[in-house]
């Protein structure tokens, strides 16, 4: 294996980690019963999404950092994001007295 | 980065699994209890990731943030909502997991395809390092200060967003029926503020 001194690390590997995040995720949020575990699948795809970022304002943007910019914007809007849905789950629990995603089902088609 | 790049791939392949595994277990184990402090988990190895970057500032936003602020936020709600329940069974659960499970491989595999058959502009510039901080101070007051100000104000009408919705005495009319209807039907008992303020307005515990 040949290593590389400047990046000993693959842009590839991150970009794997990130979508295998991405994708655990995704899946997390479909099978979730419970709301706040929908929440926390929501969580892990944005930091799948930061990675990327990082990755490549690292790799391929390493003088301007724009990325790790915009991996700031993410996070903040990431701590906004959660406690709205916080806020909006505590009152959907005082509503209905129950967390389970099934039986939020108001607008279902 | 002055670590050696064997430490480095080291470092990489831990992080990274510890990352993996830990949404694995967010996303599987049966406690929400376990799952929250994976997530705690998830989000110091993605910090470690950010390390390994060459980011220090969002790695230190990164757990102040996700691991100070965010986790802590989700198990204050766990602990709010603790109510032991039993799930009703649904009719084609395993085949809705294992479909939905398939289409999240698929997707998988589709990422992993593009970023290895991408032939990405490498090698890049060179990173700046230790001076990503000055750079980012300078983006964020220079070419980006309008998302920065905008920002302060998402995170103004956020955190007001969250108290008016979170808030226990809230005392309003149900749209359908026209009759009151309380926000705090866990706790039917506790008088809420705005009724005793006002006699005229009708009590909740008339209420059948």
């Amino acid at each position: 294996m040949s290593i590389d001194v400047a990046s000993p690390i693959p842009l590839e590997a991150f970009l794997s980690v990130a979508a295998m995040l991405f994708c655990v995720g995704v899946w997390g949020l479909i099978n979730s019963r419970n709301a706040v575990r929908v929440l926390m699948s929501i969580e892990l795809m944005l930091n799948a999404v930061n990675i990327n970022l990082m990755a490549f304002s690292n790799y391929l943007d390493g003088q301007l950092i724009r990325g790790q910019v915009f991996a700031i914007f993410v996070i903040t809007v990431a701590a906004a994001e959660a406690a709205v849905g916080l806020a909006i789950l505590l009152s959907l629990y005082r509503n209905r007295e129950t967390v389970d995603m099934e039986r939020f089902n108001l607008l279902r088609w | 980065m002055s670590i050696a790049s064997t430490t480095q791939q080291i470092c990489f392949l831990v992080l990274s699994a510890t990352t993996v595994v830990g949404s694995l277990g967010v996303v599987l184990l049966p406690s929400i209890v376990y799952s929250a402090f994976l997530l705690g988990g998830v989000f110091l190895s993605v910090a470690g990731l950010y390390l390994l970057l060459n980011a220090s500032f969002v790695a230190a936003a990164q757990i102040l943030v996700y691991v100070g602020a965010v986790n802590v936020l989700i198990l204050f709600a766990i602990m709010l909502v603790n109510k032991q329940e039993t799930l009703a069974a649904i009719p084609g659960l395993l085949v809705r997991r294992l479909l939905s499970g398939a289409v999240c491989a698929g997707l998988f595999a589709l990422l992993l395809r593009v970023a290895f058959t991408t032939t990405w502009a490498l090698p890049g510039p060179t990173p700046v390092g230790e001076e990503a901080t000055i750079r980012i101070g300078e983006h964020l007051f220079t070419d980006y200060l309008l998302p920065f100000e905008l920002a302060s104000v998402l995170l103004l009408m956020a955190m007001i967003g969250a108290i008016v919705l979170a808030r226990r005495d809230v005392f309003s009319t149900d749209v359908i029926t026209g009759e009151p209807a309380d926000q705090g039907l866990i706790e039917k008992d506790r008088t809420p503020l705005l009724i005793e303020k006002s006699a005229a307005a009708p009590t909740l515990l008339s209420k059948p």
